[in-house]
C-alpha cells in the first residue's frame, strides 16, 4: 500500500511541470499539452484523496473533469487551427498584434 | 428517476437559456432570417430572466445540494439575464454590419449566460466548475467570432490559453480543498479548520483561478488584448456578465468556508491595491477607446476587491456585520454592468464597419456630429468615475463605507487616489468629444444613425444609471437581508 502523500507529491510535481511548460514553451500545441498535463495532475490528486478518505465523490469529480477537458480540447484545437490559418505560424511570439 | 419538480423550478432560468440556445442551433439550417433569430434569442433571454422569479419563489437547495436558490442567486440571475438581453439587442446590427453568422452567436451567448447562472447559484464546487467552463468555453468562441480578423482570432487564442491555465489552477485548488475538508459541498465546510495549510493552499489556488476570470492583478495581462480583439458587443458581455458571475462565486466561497483570518484579509488587500493601480495606470497611456475601457474594467475589479477585503475582515462577525459589504459588491456589479454595456455599445456603433474608428481622435467633435451618443457616453464615463446622480457614485460610496467600517483606512485612501487618477482619463475622453474639432472628413460624413435596438440599449442603461443614482435604496433594501446567502 503506497501512502497517499506519495500520490499528492507526484501530482504536485506533474502540475508544476505543466506550469513550467506553459510558461517556457513557444509552440502553441505544446502549451496546450501542458494544460492537459495540469488537468491530469488534478485528476490524480482527486483520485488519491478519494481513495484515502474512502469516498466516491472525488472520483465522480474526475469524470466531470475528463469530459470538460475533452470539450475544451475540441474548442481549443479549433481556435489554434484558426490562428495558424490566419498567420501561417504556430509560434506564440509571432501572435503579437495586440500590444500596449 | 425524473428530477423533482421543485429541483427543476430552482434551475429553470438555466434550463430555459440552454433550451433556447439549442433551439437556435437546431433551427439554423432551416431559417435564414436574422430577425427571426434575434427574436428567438430575445425571447429566450427574457424568458430565462423571468424564470429567475419562479426560481426565487422556490427557495432552498436543489438537486441534493448542487445548486441553491436564494436571494443572492436570484439577484445574479436577474443581472446576467439583463446583460444577455442587452447584448442581444446591441449585437443585432453589429452582426449584420460585419456579416457574421447570427444563429451560432446567439446560441453561444445563451449558453454563456446559462453558465453564469449556474455559477451564481452553485453551492457545490462541482457545479461551480461546470458553470465556469460552460461560460468560459462559449466565451472563447465568441471572442474569436470575427474569423477573418487576425486580431479577433488572436484575442480568442490568448483568452483560451490563459483561461484554461486559470481553470487548471481553480481545479487543483478544489482538489486540495477536497483533501482538506473531505467534501466539495460549500454548505458542509463549516467545521473545517481555518488554520489548515492544505485548505489555505487550496483556497489560494481557487483565488488565483477566479482572479484570472475577474481580471485581478497580477493575473490581468490578458484582459486588454482580449477586450480589444473581441467583437465589441462580446466585449460588452465579457466586461459585465462573466465578471459578475465569477465575483458571485468568490463571494459565496468566502462566505461559506471558514476563511476569516488575517491571511485572507491581507491577500485581498494586496490584490485590491495591485489591481486598482494596474488598471488605472495602464489606462492613462491608452489612445484606443476600447482598450481604455478594458483597462478601466481592471481598475473597477480592484474597487470591488476592496469590498472583499472588508468582507473577510467582518466574516467572523456572526451578527451579519459583513452584510453591508456584500451589498456593496452586489450594487457595484449592477451599476457597473449597466454602464459598461452602454459604453461598449456606443463604441461598437461609432466603430463602424470592420471596427475602424476606435481611437480617441475618431471621437473628436462627436458632440457636434452626434450629440445624443456623446451625451450618453459622457454619462457612462461620469458614472465610471463615480460622480453623484449616477449609479457609480453610490456603488463607490458603499464600498468606501464598507472599507472605512472595517478600519481599512489605507485601502480607502488608495481607492480615493485611484479615483483621482481615473478622473484624468475619463474626463479626457469627454473633453475630446466636446472641445476638440473633428477632422474635416469626419465632420463632413453623415452622422451614423443608430438602429432602434441600439437606442433601446442606450435608453435602458442610461435611465438605469440615473435611476439607481437617485434611488439606490430600492435595490439595497432588497439586497440587505440577513439571509442573503443561505448557510
Amino acid at each position: 500500500m503506497i501512502p497517499t502523500n506519495y500520490y499528492i507529491v507526484l501530482s504536485a510535481i506533474l502540475f508544476g511541470l505543466g506550469v513550467l511548460a506553459f510558461i517556457f514553451k513557444r509552440n502553441i500545441i505544446s502549451i496546450f499539452m501542458s494544460i492537459e498535463l495540469m488537468l491530469n495532475a488534478v485528476n490524480l490528486a482527486f483520485v488519491a484523496f478519494s481513495q484515502a478518505m474512502h469516498k466516491l465523490d472525488g472520483q465522480v469529480f474526475v469524470l466531470f473533469v475528463i469530459v470538460v477537458a475533452a470539450a475544451e480540447a475540441a474548442v481549443g484545437l479549433a481556435i489554434i487551427i484558426l490562428t495558424a490559418r490566419n498567420r501561417q505560424s504556430l509560434n506564440v511570439e509571432r501572435v503579437d498584434l495586440l500590444k500596449l | 428517476m425524473f428530477p423533482r419538480t421543485d429541483d427543476l423550478l430552482r434551475a429553470l432560468p438555466e434550463l430555459i437559456w440552454c433550451g433556447f440556445g439549442m433551439l437556435a442551433m437546431l433551427l439554423q439550417p432551416f431559417v435564414r432570417s436574422r430577425h427571426f433569430f434575434t427574436g428567438l434569442a430575445l425571447v429566450g433571454a427574457v424568458g430565462g430572466t423571468g424564470a429567475a422569479f419562479v426560481a426565487g419563489a422556490t427557495p432552498g437547495e436543489g438537486f441534493y445540494g448542487l445548486i441553491e436558490s436564494d436571494v443572492f442567486s436570484f439577484f445574479f440571475r436577474l443581472l446576467v439575464g439583463l446583460v444577455a438581453v442587452l447584448v442581444v439587442l446591441a449585437a443585432d446590427s453589429y452582426l449584420e454590419r460585419e456579416n457574421l453568422p447570427f444563429a451560432e452567436f446567439y446560441a453561444l451567448l445563451l449558453f454563456a449566460t446559462a453558465g453564469m447562472g449556474v455559477l451564481a447559484s452553485a453551492r457545490e464546487l462541482l457545479t461551480a466548475f461546470i458553470g465556469l467552463e460552460l461560460s468560459s468555453i462559449s466565451s472563447y468562441i465568441l471572442a474569436g467570432f470575427r474569423r477573418d480578423s487576425t486580431k479577433s482570432s488572436e484575442a480568442s487564442l490568448k483568452y483560451f490559453l490563459l483561461g484554461s491555465f486559470a481553470t487548471a489552477f481553480f481545479l487543483y485548488g478544489i482538489a486540495l480543498v477536497y483533501g482538506a475538508t473531505g467534501t466539495t459541498n460549500l454548505g458542509r465546510m463549516d467545521d473545517a479548520d481555518p488554520g489548515s495549510n492544505l485548505l489555505k493552499l487550496g483556497l489560494s489556488l481557487i483565488l488565483i483561478g477566479i482572479g484570472f476570470k475577474v481580471a485581478a492583478a497580477p493575473f490581468q495581462i490578458w484582459t486588454p488584448d482580449v477586450y480589444e480583439g473581441a467583437p465589441t458587443p462580446v466585449t460588452a458581455l465579457f466586461s459585465a456578465g462573466p465578471k459578475a458571475a465569477a465575483f458571485a462565486l468568490l463571494l459565496r466561497i468566502f462566505a461559506s468556508v471558514p476563511a476569516a483570518t488575517h491571511f485572507w484579509f491581507w491577500a485581498f488587500w494586496v490584490l485590491a491595491a495591485l489591481t486598482m493601480f494596474a488598471g488605472n495606470l495602464g489606462a492613462l497611456l491608452q489612445t484606443n477607446v476600447k482598450r481604455l475601457l478594458a483597462y478601466s474594467s481592471i481598475a473597477h475589479a480592484g474597487y470591488i476587491l476592496v469590498a472583499f477585503a472588508a468582507v473577510t475582515f467582518m466574516a467572523n462577525d456572526l451578527n451579519g456585520g459583513a452584510t453591508p459589504a456584500y451589498a456593496a459588491v452586489l450594487f457595484y456589479l449592477l451599476s457597473y454592468a449597466l454602464v459598461k454595456i452602454g459604453a461598449f455599445t456606443i463604441v461598437s456603433e461609432i466603430g463602424g464597419w470592420g471596427e475602424k474608428n476606435l481611437t480617441l481622435d475618431d471621437y473628436a467633435g462627436l458632440a457636434q456630429r452626434q450629440p445624443v451618443a456623446a451625451a450618453a457616453l459622457s454619462l457612462y464615463l461620469l458614472s465610471l468615475l463615480g460622480l453623484p446622480v449616477t449609479a457609480g457614485f453610490f456603488g463607490k460610496f458603499y464600498i468606501f463605507k464598507a472599507a472605512v467600517n472595517s478600519h481599512l483606512i489605507w485601502l480607502a485612501v488608495l481607492m480615493a487616489i485611484n479615483s483621482i487618477i481615473g478622473a484624468y482619463y475619463y474626463l479626457r475622453v469627454i473633453v475630446v468629444m466636446y472641445m476638440r474639432e473633428g477632422s474635416a472628413e469626419a465632420m463632413a460624413a453623415a452622422p451614423v444613425r443608430f438602429p432602434v435596438a441600439v437606442n433601446v440599449v442606450l435608453a435602458v442603461t442610461a435611465i438605469g444609471t440615473v435611476y439607481f443614482g437617485l434611488f439606490p435604496n430600492q435595490v439595497l433594501n432588497f439586497i440587505l437581508q440577513p439571509n442573503l446567502i443561505a448557510h
